[in-house]
């Protein structure tokens, strides 16, 4: 049979993939429709969205076009907690086959539940993603997210099966065993969060090993932001191609939405999670284009349907067409979130424009974290830095040198200034998750 | 005739001469001289050693990053004014740039200084038209 469409840049067709490609005017149908059930589905089912649309003296019913959307209450972070652990779900517990929970860094963890309609649409848009990202059935697949109840190892793990990959399940951690399965297992490609990556790259280094002699050639990360001359350093060091995907536990995981081939911002999968963009001071809706708080509705989330969540993930809607050719439209990549913020002297600053100054600096990401503490009235900004074979002089001046370019370039990107410590390698405690890079020791007042 | 000297990065803090050098004779590799560069921050340890290959594999692996550099090893006449005479000689006339030396060994009749030059090759010669003792790595180990 002649074969007349094609999905994929060499030609091939992926019938899953063409929701990706749906024309905006079937799109935008379907994200109504879907809209208006959910909002039905949390009106009738969930007390604490019931009470602030009576509040604000809205029906279900007062939704007739997407745009408005915008009369809808917001929802955040704190709802979760404050109705923990069920107080949000919308389907009896006999429904629910699934329940993720978030490290709870300040008291309660946050609970989500899923129905198996929610786990099959959960496994359909990260296999979108891995498609997307050039991943195939015939790979082998390393899966270094760490499995339980954090919702990126089985998440992926679901979305891999669904590919009909070859899944490793091997979690995080034990590094020197993930690299002995990356060889021996003969892995083409791998996911995992990015800072992890990183430390396997180390590690595999100081084992001798080569990426160049492995068969890995493709990564997915994600659960933390990461900046681009992250992705250049592992492109760089081992040659595979790093892909961004997008999520939170509170929307459904990882596959809200991810990179293409293009590597140019995020496709968010709106057919199932629909974008806004507002300013997370006054909330009002910002148009395309313009950087705010990215704000997710869930369309056809069953057991735990959420309404213009506030992610506190700041990025643009993308206005430029994808060359890939995908309608769904796409988010400018994370690199700050509202929480990662902090304040030093009445300035603003995320711990990605560090990143991006120390490896403008050194061309080489080093292990580094932000220690943030107080001296009489004084907030002070340390950043340990830990020193890498490559980095050892033998004259004290080139060491001085270090700190002073480090100091330098840290101090030219946010205006504020720091102190540079150099530490011996593995001072840093190197995490197998998400990485700790902010170390807040000011009194808490 | 260039001898491999061992640079290691360490913190101020207390134990860490003593790690470098445990971990060495765990591996049965031999000091042959040790100097220590301080920052205040930080410090460096410079070492010459019996096996510098293996002593940098056995250094990170303790957890140290460890790197190697060219140094040069020349004999002086442990006589009154025997380094003063080898430093007037045309390696100081050619201006050739020193950035740190040490001593390693003494005996009755010769001293052995470790030099670091900004440009080995050319030291080496200038110190040999000198009618100077360079040394190399087979002289140290005495075999």
């Amino acid at each position: 049979m002649k074969q007349t469409y094609w999905n994929d840049l060499n030609g091939n067709f992926f019938p899953e993939m063409a929701l990706d490609f749906m024309p905006a005017e079937k799109l935008r149908e379907v994200q109504l429709q879907r809209l208006q059930a959910i909002v039905k589905l949390a009106f009738d089912k969930v007390p604490l969205f019931r009470s602030r649309m009576d509040e604000k003296g809205l029906t279900p019913h007062d939704i007739k076009t997407l745009g408005d959307i915008r009369k809808l209450p917001f929802s955040m972070k704190k709802d979760l907690r404050d109705t923990y652990p069920y107080g949000l779900f919308a389907v009896d517990m006999k429904d629910v086959v699934r329940l993720h929970a978030s490290s709870g860094t300040t008291g309660k963890p946050i609970v989500v539940g899923y129905t198996q309609q929610d786990m099959d649409v959960w496994a359909e848009v990260i296999k979108r993603g891995l498609l997307a990202t050039g991943f195939r059935r015939n790979d082998i697949v390393q899966n270094c997210y760490g499995y339980g109840l954090f919702t990126g190892g089985l998440g992926v793990h679901g979305g891999l099966e669904a590919l009909g990959a070859t899944v490793i399940p091997i979690s995080g951690g034990n590094t020197e065993r993930q690299i002995m399965v990356m060889k021996d297992f003969e892995v083409t490609a791998i996911a995992g969060t990015p800072s992890y990556f990183v430390h396997i790259i180390d590690v595999a280094e100081k084992m001798g090993i080569d990426f160049k002699d492995l068969k890995i050639k493709r990564g997915l990360f994600g659960a933390e932001p990461w900046s681009d001359g992250m992705r250049q350093y592992i492109e760089e060091k081992t040659g595979i191609k790093a892909y961004d995907v997008y999520g939170l536990s509170e929307i459904i995981g990882p596959g809200v939405g991810c990179e293409c081939e293009c590597q140019n911002g995020i496709h968010i999968f709106e057919d199932h999670f629909y974008p806004e963009i507002i300013d997370p001071e006054t909330l009002e809706p910002l148009p395309d284009g313009e950087e705010g708080e990215l704000v997710i509705t869930t369309l056809s989330k069953q057991a735990m349907p959420t309404i213009r969540y506030r992610t506190r993930d700041l990025t643009t809607i993308e206005t430029t067409k994808c060359e890939c050719g995908r309608t769904i439209r796409r988010i400018r990549r994370i690199g700050r979130r509202t929480d990662d913020m902090f304040i030093i002297r009445g300035v603003n600053i995320f711990p990605s424009q560090i990143e991006t100054a120390l490896l403008r600096a050194e061309k080489a990401l080093p292990h580094y974290q932000i220690v943030l503490d107080n001296q009489g009235s004084m907030d002070t900004l340390e950043i340990k830095v830990e020193i890498s074979r490559d980095m050892v002089s033998d004259s004290i001046g080139a060491m001085e040198n270090i700190t002073k370019r480090l100091k330098h370039s840290v101090e030219q990107i946010l205006g504020v200034s720091v102190t540079i410590t150099l530490c011996e390698p593995g001072v840093i405690p190197r995490s197998e998750g998400k990485a700790k890079r902010v170390l807040d020791n000011r009194p808490k007042t | 005739m260039k001898i491999p000297q061992i640079s290691i990065f360490v913190a101020n803090r207390p134990g860490r001469l003593q790690t470098i050098c445990k971990s060495l004779a765990d591996a049965n590799i031999n000091l042959l001289s040790l100097t220590l560069a301080d920052s205040g921050e930080f410090g460096l340890v410079r070492l010459i050693v019996s096996h510098p290959e293996k002593a940098v594999t056995v250094l990170e692996s303790s957890g140290l990053a460890a790197a190697i550099t060219d140094v040069i090893a020349c004999e002086v006449d442990a006589g009154l004014g025997g380094l003063a005479k080898l430093l007037a000689t045309p390696a100081g006339q050619l201006q050739i740039d020193y950035m740190y030396a040490y001593p390693m060994q003494h005996e009755k009749n010769y001293a052995i200084m470790i030099f670091r030059f900004k440009d080995p090759d050319a030291a080496i010669d200038a110190l040999r038209k000198a009618g100077a003792k360079v040394l190399s790595r087979k002289d140290l180990l005495g075999d």
